[in-house]
C-alpha cells in the first residue's frame, strides 16, 4: 500500500488532486454562497465542448477548456441577477455547447480516449509538467482571492450595499466567474467534466451547514476537500480500478447528508 | 424525402421523438414556472445513474431510468416545499448520481469490449438504436404523465405561481409538488432516452423558456412551447437525416435548433414588451433561500 504511494504517477495524482481540491474548497465558498451552484455545474460542460474542440484541431484540450469556461464565464458574470432568467440561460447555452461537443466528437475520427479523459477524468495520467501549471495557477487564484476577499464578500452577500457603498459589483462579478472557471480547468484532471461540480460544491456544501463565519467555513471547505481527494485516491487505489472521482462524490455526499439533516442552520432557512 | 419516411430507423426516431419533444415541452412549463431548470437537470443525470445500472445488469436502460427517477422523484418530495429553488441540496444529490453513474459505466465498459461506446450512447442519446419495446414503454410513460399532468393542470397552476395563495386557499401544495415531481421524472427519462443525459434540456427547457419569454398566458406559452419542441424535434431529426454536409448527429442538429429558437424568443420577447416582473413572494422566497443555503 505504502510503495503505490511512491510511483511517480501516483505522487503527481496526489499533488494536482490537492491543488485543485484547494482551490475548489475556497471559490466553491463563494459560489454557493452568490446562489451560483447552476452555473458551476454547467461552465465544465461547456468546457468540455471547449476540449473536444481543440482535440479536433489538434492543440492541447486544456487551451480549449480554458476559451470556453472564461467566456461562459463571462457570459454569467455579465447577464441578468434575475434567477429565473439566469438559471435557463445557462440551461440553454450549456445544451447548446455540449451539442458542440457531440459534434466535434463525432468528427474528430482519432483516437477518442483523449475525449473520455475529459469527461471523466484520468488523474492517473498527469505529467510532472502537469502539477507544475496547477500549482501556479492555484497560487495565483489563491493570491487573487485574498486581495479581493473583502469586497468579494460584501458583494456577495449584500450587493445592494456594496454598490452603494461603491463597491464594482459588475466587476467583480465578472472576475469571480473568471476565476471559477480557471478553478475549473484545473480540477477536471482530477474529476473529469462531468463531477468537477462536486469538488466545488461538496466541500463548501457541508462547511456553510456546519459554522457561519466565512474565515472558519473556508478553512472547513479546505480540510475537507483535502479529506475527500487524499481518501478517494486511497479508496481507489486500494480497491483496483474503480473510478477516483465515484469515491470523491460519494464520500461528499455521505457527509453532507447527515450534516444536512441534523444542521440546526437548516431550521432558519426553512 | 419520401423514402426517408419509410424507413424503419426514421419512423422509429420520429415516434420517441415527438412523443418526447411534446411531453417535455408540456412539462417544461411547469419547470420554468416553478424555477426548477436545475432539478431537471438533476433528474437527468439521475437518468445517467439509472441508465448504467440497468446496462451493467443487462437491463435495458430506459428502464433504468424510469426507475431511479421515480423514486428519486419520491425521496425529494419527501423534503416537500424545501427542494424548492434549494440548488445546493440539489447539486449533492445530482453530484452522487453522476458519481455512481461514473461507476456503474467504468465496471460495465469493462465487462466487454463490445460496451466501450455504451457512455457515449447514454450522454448523448441512442434514438438510431431504439427498441421497439423500449418505444412502446417511452409512449405509455408519456401518456401517464400527460394524463396526471391534465389531472391537476389547475391546481398545479395556481400553486406553482403564488405557492401562498394557494396554500391559504386549501390547495395540497406540497401533495402536488409530489406529483409534479413524479411527471418531472417520466418526462426526463424520455427525453434522456431520445437526447441523451447531456442534451435532454434541449427538450425540457429551450422550448418552454422560449415560450414563456414571448408570451406569459398559460395555455398560450403550452401550446407555443410543443409547436417550438416538435419543430426543434422534427427539423433536428431531418437536418440529420437528410441534411447536407455529412449528416451531423441528431443531438447535436437539435441542441442547435433549441439554442436559435430560444436566443431568438429572448430577442424577440424583450423587444416586444416591458420587461416582466416576476410574482414577488415567488422571486423573494427562492432568493431568500438561495442566499441562506
Amino acid at each position: 500500500m505504502l510503495d503505490a504511494l511512491r510511483l511517480p504517477f501516483i505522487v503527481h495524482a496526489v499533488l494536482t488532486a490537492s491543488f485543485a481540491a484547494v482551490v475548489a474548497a475556497v471559490s466553491g465558498y463563494f459560489l454557493i454562497s452568490r446562489g451560483l451552484t447552476f452555473a458551476g455545474h454547467a461552465l465544465p460542460n461547456i468546457g468540455f465542448a471547449g476540449a473536444a474542440g481543440a482535440v479536433l484541431l489538434g492543440i492541447e484540450p486544456v487551451y480549449g477548456l480554458f476559451a470556453f469556461t472564461i467566456g461562459a464565464g463571462v457570459f454569467v458574470g455579465f447577464i441578468g441577477k434575475d434567477i429565473r432568467e439566469r438559471d435557463v440561460a445557462i440551461g440553454v447555452v450549456m445544451t447548446f455547447a455540449l451539442g458542440l461537443g457531440l459534434l466535434f466528437l463525432t468528427l474528430y475520427s482519432g483516437y477518442a480516449a483523449r475525449v473520455y479523459g475529459i469527461l471523466f477524468g484520468n488523474i492517473l495520467g498527469i505529467s510532472a509538467q502537469a502539477v507544475t501549471v496547477t500549482a501556479v495557477a492555484s497560487g495565483l487564484i489563491l493570491a487573487v482571492i485574498a486581495i479581493l476577499y473583502r469586497p468579494l464578500l460584501f458583494s456577495t452577500f449584500d450587493p445592494p450595499a456594496a454598490e452603494a457603498r461603491g463597491v464594482p459589483v459588475q466587476l467583480l462579478s465578472v472576475l469571480f466567474m473568471a476565476i471559477i472557471a480557471v478553478t475549473i480547468s484545473l480540477s477536471i484532471q482530477v474529476m473529469g467534466a462531468l463531477l468537477v461540480f462536486t469538488l466545488l460544491v461538496g466541500p463548501a456544501a457541508t462547511a456553510t451547514r456546519l459554522v457561519k463565519d466565512p474565515r472558519a467555513a473556508i478553512l472547513v471547505s479546505i480540510g475537507l476537500g483535502l479529506a475527500y481527494v487524499w481518501l478517494g485516491i486511497l479508496l481507489a487505489a486500494a480497491s483496483g480500478r474503480l473510478p477516483v472521482s465515484f469515491f470523491i462524490a460519494t464520500l461528499s455526499f455521505l457527509v453532507y447528508l447527515p450534516v444536512r439533516l441534523l444542521s440546526p442552520m437548516g431550521q432558519e432557512a426553512a | 424525402m419520401f423514402g426517408l419516411l419509410s424507413s424503419d430507423v426514421f419512423q422509429k426516431a420520429l415516434l420517441g421523438g415527438t412523443a418526447a419533444a411534446a411531453l417535455a415541452a408540456v412539462v417544461g412549463c411547469f419547470l420554468v414556472l416553478r424555477v426548477q431548470a436545475f432539478a431537471a437537470e438533476a433528474f437527468m443525470d439521475i437518468c445517467f445513474a439509472g441508465a448504467t445500472g440497468a446496462s451493467l445488469l443487462g437491463q435495458s436502460p430506459l428502464i433504468g431510468m424510469i426507475v431511479f427517477s421515480l423514486l428519486s422523484a419520491l425521496g425529494l418530495g419527501a423534503l416537500g416545499e424545501r427542494a424548492r429553488g434549494r440548488s445546493v441540496e440539489i447539486g449533492m444529490v445530482l453530484s452522487f448520481a453522476l458519481g455512481l453513474g461514473v461507476l456503474f459505466l467504468s465496471i460495465y465498459t469493462r465487462t466487454s469490449a463490445r460496451h466501450s461506446n455504451a457512455g457515449v450512447s447514454i450522454l448523448f442519446g441512442s434514438i438510431l438504436s431504439v427498441q421497439p419495446a423500449d418505444l412502446y414503454r417511452m409512449l405509455a410513460c408519456g401518456a401517464v404523465a400527460l394524463l396526471a399532468l391534465a389531472a391537476v393542470y389547475r391546481p398545479l397552476l395556481f400553486a406553482s405561481i403564488d405557492p401562498t395563495s394557494a396554500r391559504a386557499r386549501g390547495v395540497p401544495v406540497r401533495a402536488l409538488s409530489v406529483v409534479f415531481l413524479l411527471v418531472l421524472a417520466l418526462a426526463a427519462a424520455a427525453c434522456t432516452f431520445v437526447v441523451g443525459v447531456l442534451l435532454a434540456s434541449a427538450l425540457l427547457i429551450a422550448p418552454a423558456a422560449a415560450a414563456a419569454a414571448v408570451t406569459i398566458r398559460p395555455y398560450r406559452t403550452i401550446l407555443l412551447s410543443v409547436a417550438f419542441g416538435l419543430f426543434i424535434t422534427w427539423a433536428g431529426l431531418l437536418v440529420s437525416f437528410a441534411g447536407p454536409w455529412r449528416h451531423p448527429p441528431i443531438g447535436f442538429s437539435i441542441s442547435a435548433l433549441a439554442g436559435l429558437v430560444y436566443a431568438v424568443a429572448a430577442i424577440a420577447g424583450r423587444r416586444g414588451r416591458p420587461r416582466r416582473v416576476p410574482p414577488r413572494d415567488l422571486n423573494r422566497e427562492v432568493r431568500g433561500s438561495e442566499r441562506s443555503a
